[in-house]
Formats: C-alpha cells, structure tokens, sequence
C-alpha cells in the first residue's frame, strides 16, 4: 500500500453511468491486475475503491461506475484534478497457476480488472478467452479494447441486443476446452459461474462495502472455507477452493 | 520543546495519541506503512473468550462527516490472541498495550482480564460495556450503572492491571455510569464508544447495514464525545481517555482541555492510514500556538475559571 497523489488526465463517458479516467502518478505499488485502488474524496467520509482496470509506469486506468453520489463527484473531477489515493491495495490475480487456455469472464463493470489481465497474459504469450454479460447493448464498453489485444470475445446481453442472449455462463458452456477462469462481476453471476463443472480452477474477485480497504477495520469480512477473510487484504481474489459457496 | 509525555493512572505514555479498538486491528496493518512505537499506546481490537466472525454483510456504510459499523466484535478468540497476535504486538510495538476486552457475561471479562494479566506488554485493559452492535456484546452492561458496577468490580479482583471502562453515549445521563465505575474501584474511563445510528438504502427501501443498526464514528460525533468527557470529568475524578471523532491535532488539544489525560484516534485511522502519524507530528506546534511546554497542562483547561 502506498499514499500517492495522482493527477487526472483526462476522462471518457463509456455508457450512461460507466467512465474511463485516465491518472497519473506512482503506480509502483501495484503488482497485480485484479488489485484495488482507494480514492479520496473531498466532500466524502470515505474512500472509493475502486478496481485497476490497466496500469503502466506513471499511469493508472481506471473503469468507474457510477454507483451513488460519491463516485459521481469522482467522475465530475475536471483534467488536472489531484486525487489522494491508496494504491497497489489487495491480492490481484494469480498468473503463475494460469493454462494456455484460460477464460477471463466479467459481468458489468467487473470488466475492467480483466483488461490489465487480459494484457498481461499476451505479455507472457497466453490468448485469453473472454467472456463478458451486459444488460443490453448500451451497457457494453471496451469490445475493441479487448479484441484489439487481440483476445477471443464474446458477448452475452440479458434483452439480446448484442452477441448471446442470455448469461456469460452460457457463452463458458460454448467453449468447453476452457477450463481455467478468471471472474470478477456482481455476486450471483460469480456464484452461477462457479457452479459451472466445466470450470476446475477459478479465480474469483468479490465486491464488498469496505471502510479502509486496507484491512483494519474488518468490515468487508466474508466467511472462507480457510475461516474469516478481509475481501480487501486477503481479496478480493480468492481461489475457487476457498469460496463457501 | 513541548514535552507530549501523559500518564494514565500510573501508565506513562510517550503522548496522548492511542489508535482507538476497532480501527487498528492488533497493529498488523498499520505496522506495514509506519513505525508504531511513534505512538503513545494502541488499544487492540475489542477481543472475547470465544473467536466471533461478527455480524452478515453489509457492516458499514457512509453518513455525513462519518460512518457507520455493525462490524460486531470479529476477533479469534482470547486464546488465539494470547497465542499469534501478542508475540507479533511484541516485535512491532515497545510501549504499554492497551487490551480491548468483551464479554457476554461477567465471568466472560473476568477469563479475559485473567488470560491478560501476566502479560507483561499490557499497560492497561479497557473494558468494553458499550459495543452497540452485539446484544450480549456488553451493551446491557453499559447501559445500567449496576452492571456496569458489577462487570467493574469483578474484573477488579483479578488483575493488577489498570482497569478503565469504555462508557457507552447511549445512554440518558453518562455521569452517573461513570460514577457507578469509580464506585466500583474503575482506575479510568475511556468515552466514548459509538452511537447508535441507521441508514436505510433508497434502492432497496431496506436497512442498509444487514444488522439494522450500527455505531456511529467520526467526525460528526466530535461535539458529542467532546461533552461526554466535560461531564463525566466533572462528575468523576478519574482519569479518562478521549475518544469519537477526533481527526486532528487541534481537537487532541479540545479532548484535553475537555478532561482528557489521553485521546483515541478511530474512524480517522480509516480514512488515513496515517492520521496518527500526522496528529503527532502536529501535536508540538498546537501546543506552542497554545502556550504550553506540557501538553499534560491542557487536561481539563477548560473547566478552571
């Protein structure tokens, strides 16, 4: 963990309540797609964490949904705005366990971690299959990004607007030689992915209403088969074989 | 020079500035990011004989100038505490702890303070009566002066240790728990611990904390916890520790001159995790703007004519 200040670049409206921000700053700290960050904000108690989406040296992307006042304000922030933030924070995703055929599965904005995953399989030689499920086709964000890095897409959409109609778990049944998944989305479709028998190793990144998110005030407990454990420092990735359910 | 040096019944502490129970874990996360022995004390998470893994989810959620919890006492246990965490509190932190303890019945604090007493590393242990979130977490306790006579007087008898009682704001008059305290032979006072408080979540219609309510920190509870000590010091002549809502050096120095020998630092620590670092470092220079070279001087300012 790290106290940085970042500056924001500059921000892009993806969907009606989904924004890419663009920062800068220390990004040292992080070591893992699939780790958190944590925002200040000047008229709020709290931080925001907020999940890592991409990050280089001196860069940070981040993928925000706008999911009350607070990370509205966030948003709002014009290019040039310094933001406080606790960086490189939790247990991202674990590469070294990865196949050659992993499959990165997102639902909604839990998208954005897969893309810094995404990427740093390619790095290392590996082409992901992803799996994304939206609401409807104005949901949807970063299809290009992700075939541009040249990752095997597809699209499940709840109405049919676009690719499947239907639940990511019906876009994991098509490909049944992926085996290995990388999860990060809202808390019923991580339980209907890991009920897949398809899926033998799994990755799972979980949402939780966090104070510090950094491990002090054990407010974002969740019950594991290896005892109690913070989403935010002992997450929010957690193996499939520690998950309760 | 300002000398920071406070003393708690006895207890002699670099300065006034102790990371409150609840915000600081048993020290493990704060010790990654910054030397605890700046500190003047920590008071660990509030422990109990059995481990609890606490109340569902959601446990906490933002109000104006503060937060809510219904964490509900999550610790693993005494034994385990006695066992893991104190051998590493002893690696990352030199200077007297003060040990949190709850309990669903008398007999319950009496193990805990038995199991803490040879323990050499305690410097005082702070009795919670007042956690709102665990119906049998002490709240009855703190709620009733004779109980809180009773847990007082009973923990009393088995330890050597300073004894101070974390008082609950919940209640109608906080003066007179204190006395009941000091009657029962309490060596200090910490005040106070959260207030009762809800939210209900426009989406849902529902409560938004799984528990229903949960205690209220921060900020926002600084004028009320500031009072609380103004009252109690005048109603008792026991030390008290300061605590609710304290997020600088400025309102360490209002805590003080209020009555307090010592203050803890809560919800702050969660927003920043150096807010304990930056108040110490502020301390001196509030204390010359001030005027004075003891920072001890400051206990109880305010009530003198």
């Amino acid at each position: 963990m790290k106290q940085t200040l970042f500056t924001i670049e500059h921000t892009r409206q993806l969907t009606a309540d989904t924004y890419e921000m663009v920062l800068s700053g220390d990004t040292s700290a992080i070591t893992a797609p699939g780790q958190f960050v944590d925002i200040a904000l000047p008229l709020r108690f709290l931080r925001r964490p907020v999940s890592v989406a991409n990050w280089a040296k001196n860069e940070l992307l981040l993928i925000v949904r706008v999911a009350g006042e607070g990370t509205r304000e966030l948003v709002r922030s014009v290019p040039g705005t310094e933001l406080d933030i606790l960086s490189g924070l939790g247990n991202g995703f674990d590469l070294e366990s990865c196949t050659e055929t992993p499959i990165l599965i997102g639902g909604g904005v839990g998208a954005a971690p897969l893309f810094g995953l995404a990427g740093r399989m390619r790095q290392r030689g590996v082409t992901p299959t992803v799996a994304l499920g939206f609401r409807t086709a104005e949901d949807a964000f970063y299809l290009e990004e992700f075939t541009g890095l040249g990752c095997r897409l597809f699209i499940a959409t709840e109405d049919g607007s676009l690719g499947t109609k239907g639940f990511v778990t019906d876009l994991v049944r098509a490909v049944p030689e992926c085996t290995d998944a990388f999860v990060c989305g809202p808390t019923p479709m991580l339980k209907a992915v890991r009920a897949l028998p398809q899926l033998k190793n799994g990755q799972y990144s979980f949402e939780a209403r966090m104070a510090c998110g950094f491990g002090a005030c054990v407010g974002c407990t969740i019950k594991t088969k290896s005892g109690p454990r913070r989403v935010c420092k002992d997450g929010p990735v957690f193996h499939k074989e520690e998950i309760e359910w | 020079m300002v000398n920071l040096e406070v003393s708690l019944a006895g207890v002699s502490l670099k300065n006034p500035v102790i990371p409150a129970s609840g915000t600081f874990g048993y020290g493990r996360e704060f010790s990654e990011v910054y030397d605890l022995n700046i500190l003047g004390s920590f008071s660990f998470k509030g422990t109990t004989a059995e481990p609890r893994f606490g109340n569902p989810q959601p446990r906490v959620a933002e109000t104006p100038c503060g937060m809510l919890n219904a964490v509900g006492l999550q610790n693993p246990g005494i034994d385990s505490v006695v066992a893991q965490e104190l051998p590493n509190i002893a690696k990352i932190f030199h200077g007297p702890v003060i040990a949190n303890i709850g309990g669903s019945t008398a007999e319950e604090y009496v193990e805990n303070c038995r199991a803490l007493d040879s323990c050499e590393q305690m410097g005082i242990i702070e009795v919670n009566i007042s956690c709102p979130n665990v119906h049998c977490g002490g709240r009855n306790f703190g709620s009733d002066p004779k109980s809180a006579a009773q847990v007082t007087a009973a923990v009393k008898a088995v330890t050597k240790k300073p004894v101070f009682v974390k008082l609950s704001p919940n209640v109608t008059d906080i003066a007179e728990i204190a006395r009941a305290c000091a009657d029962a032979g309490a060596d200090g006072l910490c005040l106070i611990n959260t207030l009762l408080g809800m939210r209900i979540d426009l989406k849902t219609k529902r409560p938004l904390l799984a528990n229903r309510t949960g205690g209220l920190s921060g900020p926002a509870v600084f004028p009320v916890a500031l009072r609380m000590v103004w009252d109690v010091y005048e109603a008792v002549d026991l030390p008290i520790i300061g605590c609710g809502g304290v997020s600088s050096a400025e309102d360490v120095c209002e805590m003080m001159l209020a009555g307090a020998g010592a203050v803890e630092i809560g919800a702050a620590n969660l927003k920043n995790p150096f807010a304990c670092k930056s108040i110490i470092e502020h301390l001196p220079t509030v204390c010359e703007r001030l005027g004075v070279t003891k920072i001890s001087e400051l206990t109880g300012g305010a009530h003198r004519e």
